[in-house]
């Protein structure tokens, strides 16, 4: 019985929160043309977002390359197929590890930051007090930096697999004597811009948008107290790793799916 | 004695119409009236916890009443379309008690903030309307400082200045004097005071200092339980016969008001009823920790 009762209150709880997360976004998404008059607003915030996890994201796309590029060679020669390892990289690199750990990684290092900035405005009362002089925090607060999160998650994506192309390419052409020529040609010819590229923008652009949203949203919605603000980020980071990776297989089973 | 509490006067800017606002099971506000005159100094005094903050964000539109309504400026707050409550709010300041400063900016930038939000000045003019304000406050020196590298007294003050920034007819300060020292309280003092009558404002004052107030303000109420239970000059409300009015004023640890929370048991049985789990083999052996509800 009583484990009944947990149930349903807990089944409660998260369908409200559901329903006040939906109507948050729904604020913010509105509150987006008013931003983009003021694109100072957006690029202030793309910094703090984007331009300040720059270096986890190249050093750890270096290393995740660099890894491929090593457990790819020992696969691939088995083969003898060594000379496709190029295209090996970069298409789990491209099509899944790019967007899905640099979204992690996002998630681990902006969105963190975003949900406890925004909380402890909230416990600070900087949000209430910019209600009182008439300025909706949601416009001016939120959806800059929403859009700052959206619009930098693909980029760093990008850089991410760029550089663990790289990564790949030090490991297997410069240690283990890969042709040069052959890992850029063959990855040339294999990676299709549509079904690649475009689909793995696709799904950091998802990406973007959920973890943003989820660390926005915790932050607003977070209890106005140091313990409130503290689990209101551990929340950020668990949230959005389940929901990267539940989302990954989904849109890896649609867009790759029928062959 | 006076009848402000139950007539609308003319001369009100914000009135307070048999208000009921609760939390809980809490009643906060139990069917209480106020009035504020124009261009006077109000207090609302009482006990930590009566809901002083509260009633300044009903009259704000942050919070909705139960019952009853608000008038500010002739308009009835809570049924005000968003934007129509966002064009009043502009000429409503209020001081929050920890000054809710933006902490990313600096001194200067947050006085400036609601210039550059509301209205499209060239940046020359609303430097020379900064450098206005901040004087007035005293701190003009202190336009690089970013907040937390200002002292309490001198964070309210920049908040003063911001709250004055877009001219407002009327400013609500929460708890301006708590926690301050007695220089930067007296200089507070003198500020609201100077404020209310150079800028022609009406200030609504919450606060449980009794002195500091009672030497600026018009008209006190006196508030506790959700009741108003003395109203007045400060004359008035110091030659009042009410028991409680005189135990607030006095700072009596007894009275009217108790020292204790009101306990559901006495004292003695809630002593000698213990708690047995207390001494459960979980307790004493630690055999498993409590579980925790979540880890997420
Ligand atoms: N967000 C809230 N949720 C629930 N109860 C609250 C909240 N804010 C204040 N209260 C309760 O309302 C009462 C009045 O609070 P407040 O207006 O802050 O008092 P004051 O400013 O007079 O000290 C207190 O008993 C407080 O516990
Ligand atoms: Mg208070």
């Amino acid at each position: 019985m009583e484990f009944f009762r947990y149930l349903g209150a807990n089944t409660r709880e998260s369908f409200t929160k559901l329903g006040r997360g939906s109507y948050f976004l729904i604020g913010m998404l509105a509150g987006i043309s008013s931003v983009l008059v003021r694109p100072h607003l957006i690029l202030k915030q793309m910094h703090s977002v984007g331009v300040l996890s720059f270096l986890i994201i190249f050093i750890s796309g270096l290393f995740v390359g660099m890894v491929l590029g090593l457990q790819g060679f020992y696969i691939l020669s088995r083969f003898g197929a060594e000379e496709t390892l190029g295209v090996m990289v970069a298409a789990s690199l491209v099509r899944e590890l790019g967007p899905v750990v640099s979204a992690l990684l996002f998630a681990g290092r902006a969105g963190s930051a975003l949900t406890a900035e925004i909380g402890l405005m909230k416990a600070t009362e900087q949000l209430s007090g910019m209600e009182m002089m008439a300025i909706d925090p949601i416009k001016r607060i939120i959806s800059p930096r929403f859009l700052a999160g959206f619009l930098s998650m693909p980029l760093l994506a990008a850089l991410f697999s760029a550089v663990g192309i790289m990564g790949g390419q030090i490991v297997g052409c410069g240690l283990l004597g890969v042709d040069d020529g052959a890992y850029w040609s063959q990855m040339n010819a294999a990676i299709d811009f549509q079904k690649d590229i475009i689909n793995g923008v696709i799904k950091s652009l998802v990406f973007g948008f959920i973890t943003t949203w989820i660390a926005l949203f915790e932050g607003y919605d977070a209890v106005p107290t140091a313990e409130g603000v503290s689990r209101a980020t551990t929340r950020t980071v668990v949230n959005s790793a389940f929901s990267i990776l539940g989302l990954d297989f989904i849109l890896t089973a649609l867009m790759f799916g029928d062959n | 004695m006076d009848n402000r509490g139950h007539h609308p006067n003319q001369n009100s800017l914000v009135s307070v119409h048999n208000l009921t606002f609760s939390r809980g099971e809490k009643k906060i506000f139990d069917n209480i009236s106020l009035e504020f005159e124009r261009g006077k100094i109000t207090a609302i005094m009482g006990p930590s916890g009566t809901g002083k903050t509260t009633l300044l964000k009903l009259i704000g539109g942050q919070l909705f009443p139960e019952n009853g309504n608000i008038m500010v400026n002739g308009r009835d707050v809570h049924h005000l379309k968003r934007d129509e409550l966002y064009t009043l709010r502009k000429r409503m300041g209020m001081l929050f008690q920890s000054g809710a400063l933006l902490t990313g900016m600096n001194v200067y930038d947050n006085v400036a903030f609601p210039l550059r939000e509301h209205t499209h000045l060239p940046e020359s003019m609303i430097r020379s309307l900064v450098l206005m304000k901040l004087e007035a406050v005293g701190l003009r020196g202190a336009r690089d400082l970013m907040p937390n590298e200002l002292s309490g007294g001198m964070a309210r003050r920049v908040a003063l200045a911001r709250a004055i920034a877009l001219d407002p007819m009327m400013i609500m300060y929460d708890e301006p004097f708590t926690g301050q020292d007695p220089i930067s309280m007296g200089a507070l003092v003198l500020l609201i005071k100077s404020l209310n009558t150079t800028l022609g404002l009406t200030s609504i004052i919450v606060s449980h200092d009794v002195y500091e107030t009672a030497a600026i303000a018009d008209y006190i109420y006196v508030l506790s339980e959700g009741k108003v239970v003395g109203q007045g000059t400060p004359q008035e409300i110091k030659e009042s016969s009410s028991e409680w009015v005189q135990q607030f004023m006095n700072g009596a640890a007894d009275g009217p008001v108790h020292f204790h929370y009101p306990a559901k048991e006495k004292y003695m049985d809630d002593l000698l009823h213990c708690d047995k789990s207390l001494f459960s083999r979980k307790r004493l052996f630690g055999e498993k920790p409590a579980k925790r509800r979540r880890y997420s």
